[in-house]
């Protein structure tokens, strides 16, 4: 009875042989990825993918709340920044505190979570454009914190942000230097790239089981009719914290990851415009279906990246000389091919079977 | 009569200046079709959204089933046991009609996000009995070959039948319908008669908000008239019909 998503992802009615094969040619692939990226396009690739898995972290934490709950959340962002800020704080020279990595991450995804909360009470009567207006406060207060609370007790050392910050060690082995396996060297990068990737995972993981459950079809309800939804006997007021303290939570796990990959921390990271790429990136894929979610955040995370090493061959090709700078250039191509996707393809590039028939139906009354 | 369901005291709602609902008391009793009539705008909705949690009253209180009612709480309203349907239809609509009736399985139902995750044996058994419920909700409705189509999709009719159905998936003592035959034509009226009937004698008590004279005469037990926000009757149907100030009510003058 239930549309696509989990019948595709894990094909039960297929024989159980034929699925684990799937699996296993599934899982080799994805292992295989950055030894080939960073073969063939060195390893800066590599780099560009591993930021790409704490977007589609991000992304299933946002689509949580705008595509499963309907709840407009422009701030978004700033779980992540608390994330980042949590693992900085407490495994760095700043404080002294070097807890490890199995202890901040979850103390991240509950510190975010408390933040959702926090975020969600005030704003349970809003919607639509003032629920936007106000999570979009919030996240720039965020930002604003982090960027002041250096005086009087330095507690984020402000604007120049937190260096220094551990690596992240997983089973005894610190990420940030190679592992010898089997006589094969694995770069950092690709460690990271490991850890990134099972994570990503579990969030899909996650995000699927929630989907199809009680929990679930409570928030697609009151995304569709909160009137209704109460009729019903839901306690909206406490699924929808639900929503944005499940949502946070991933932002704060990836704010970790974040964190511990870059070794450094400062409030630029987190502004305006990275909420808004997080939900470009939820909306462009197919808002509220998590596949979809998944590609979007691939996508806008490594297509800017491609049009940037593109862009320069591209104009001496095409005009024998440099003509415009290609940073400039690839704000301008990016902006144009969500113009372009979302005019040919507005319930997102891979929609639920649901949204692509309400999207067909919508244009029909029109 | 038998038992009493329903005890609604002194209700009243100002909107601004507007008396909705002027010290409005009623007693339903276990078992009963109890009808609501009045004219446009006498408050039937307003009484409505009241004893279902979704207006707080300014003065008055309900008692159900010998409890008193959480007013205000919509969700602690569908748990006491009241269930209802809109005036206005409000499905799901980008939900299955399945799906929708899922969801009216929400309070009798446990898992959490722990449970949804690991999906634990209790979980796929609960969601299993949710799936089953649901298509036996539908097909006692009526509209189970539906089951797969979007709410917003299915017509007119079978779109009154699916909120009754997700709302008896609630399980409810006391089933609210607002206006249940508005906009239906002879035949479906016909069949929302004969499924009335049978919630009846499947034990549900009935409050009927409804335009359609015919059907309130031929259904209700009794029937109380709601005028300007206040009761000015309350008796069985056929007294009703004959009562002056319901005439007067009405036609909207003192009849000569
Ligand atoms: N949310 C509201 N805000 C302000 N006034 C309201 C509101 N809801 C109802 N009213 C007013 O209260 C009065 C009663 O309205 P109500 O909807 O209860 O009438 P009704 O008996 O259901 O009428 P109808 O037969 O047209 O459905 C009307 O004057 C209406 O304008
Ligand atoms: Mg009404």
């Amino acid at each position: 009875m239930m549309p696509a998503p989990i019948a595709r992802l894990f094909p039960r009615a297929q024989p159980k042989a034929a699925a684990f094969t799937g699996l296993l040619i599934a899982a080799a692939a994805l292992a295989a990825v950055p030894f080939v990226l960073g073969m063939n396009f060195g390893n800066s690739w590599v780099r560009i993918v591993d930021f790409a898995l704490l977007y589609v972290m991000l992304a299933l934490g946002l689509n949580i709340v705008v595509g499963f709950a309907g709840l407009l959340d422009l701030g978004y962002i700033a779980f992540y920044a608390v994330g980042a800020y949590l693992y900085a704080l407490l495994a760095s020279p700043h404080f002294g505190l070097h807890l490890p990595l199995w202890v901040i991450l979850p103390l991240g995804a509950a510190c975010a979570a408390l933040f959702g909360v926090l975020l969600g009470a005030p704003t349970l009567r809003l919607r639509g454009d003032y629920l936007a207006i106000v999570t979009l406060g919030f996240g720039e207060i965020i930002r604003i914190f982090l960027n002041n609370l250096n005086a009087p007790l330095n507690i984020t050392n402000g604007p120049q942000g937190i260096a220094n910050i551990d690596s992240m060690s997983v089973a005894g082995h610190a990420l940030e230097k190679p592992l010898v396996l089997f006589g094969i060297a694995l770069p950092s990068l690709y460690l990271f790239y490991y850890l990134f990737l099972a994570l990503a995972i579990l969030t899909m993981f996650i995000c699927i089981r929630l989907e199809d459950s009680r929990i679930g079809r409570a928030w697609v309800a009151i995304r569709e009719d909160e009137i209704a939804a109460k009729a019903c006997g839901i306690n909206t007021r406490n699924i929808k914290l639900l929503a944005f303290a499940m949502g946070a939570s991933f932002g704060g796990v990836a704010g970790g990851l974040f964190a511990g990959f870059q070794q450094f921390v400062s409030p630029e990271s987190f502004g305006l415009l990275e909420s808004i790429m997080v939900l470009c990136m939820v909306v462009l894929g197919g808002m509220g279906h998590i596949p979809g979610v998944v590609l979007g955040a691939l996508l806008l995370a490594i297509l800017p990246e491609a049009l940037r090493y593109a862009a320069r061959p591209m104009q001496i090709w095409m005009f024998g000389r440099m003509l415009l700078d290609p940073e400039a250039l690839r704000m301008l191509l990016f902006g144009g091919a969500l113009i372009v996707v979302m005019l040919f393809r507005p319930a997102g590039l891979w929609p639920s079977a649901i949204r692509r028939r309400e999207f067909a139906s919508a244009e029909k009354e029109t | 009569m038998s038992e009493l369901l329903l005890d609604a005291r002194g209700i009243r709602k100002n909107f601004g200046g507007v008396r909705a609902l002027s010290d409005v008391s009623l007693t339903i009793h276990k078992g009963e079709i109890y009808g609501l009539i009045g004219p446009n705008g006498a408050g039937k909705t307003t009484f409505f959204n009241v004893l279902t949690g979704l207006y707080t009253a300014d003065a008055g209180h309900i008692d159900f089933a010998g409890h008193r009612l959480d007013l205000g709480q919509a969700h602690q309203v569908v748990r006491a046991g009241i269930a209802r349907t809109f005036q206005n239809i409000r499905l799901f609509g980008n939900m299955t009609a399945l799906e929708n009736v899922m969801v009216g399985r929400h309070t009798k139902s446990r898992a959490g996000v722990w449970g949804a995750v690991t999906a634990s044996r209790a979980t796929r058994a609960e969601e299993k009995a949710i799936v089953a419920r649901a298509h036996a909700l539908l097909r006692y409705v009526g509209i189970d070959a539906r089951a797969n189509d979007l709410a917003r999709n299915l017509p007119y009719g079978d779109q009154r039948r699916l909120e009754i159905a997700r709302a008896l998936a609630t399980e409810p003592g006391l089933l609210a319908l607002d206006e249940p035959a508005a906009g239906m034509n002879a035949s479906e009226t016909a069949a929302l008669r004969h499924l009335i009937e049978n919630l009846r004698a499947d034990g549900i008590t009935i409050l009927l908000i409804e335009h359609d004279v015919k059907l309130v005469m031929g259904l209700c037990d009794r029937v109380a008239v709601l005028d300007y926000g206040e009761k000015i009757a309350e008796a069985a149907p056929e007294v009703v019909q004959r009562d002056a100030r319901v005439i007067e009510a009405y036609l909207g003058g003192p009849v000569q």
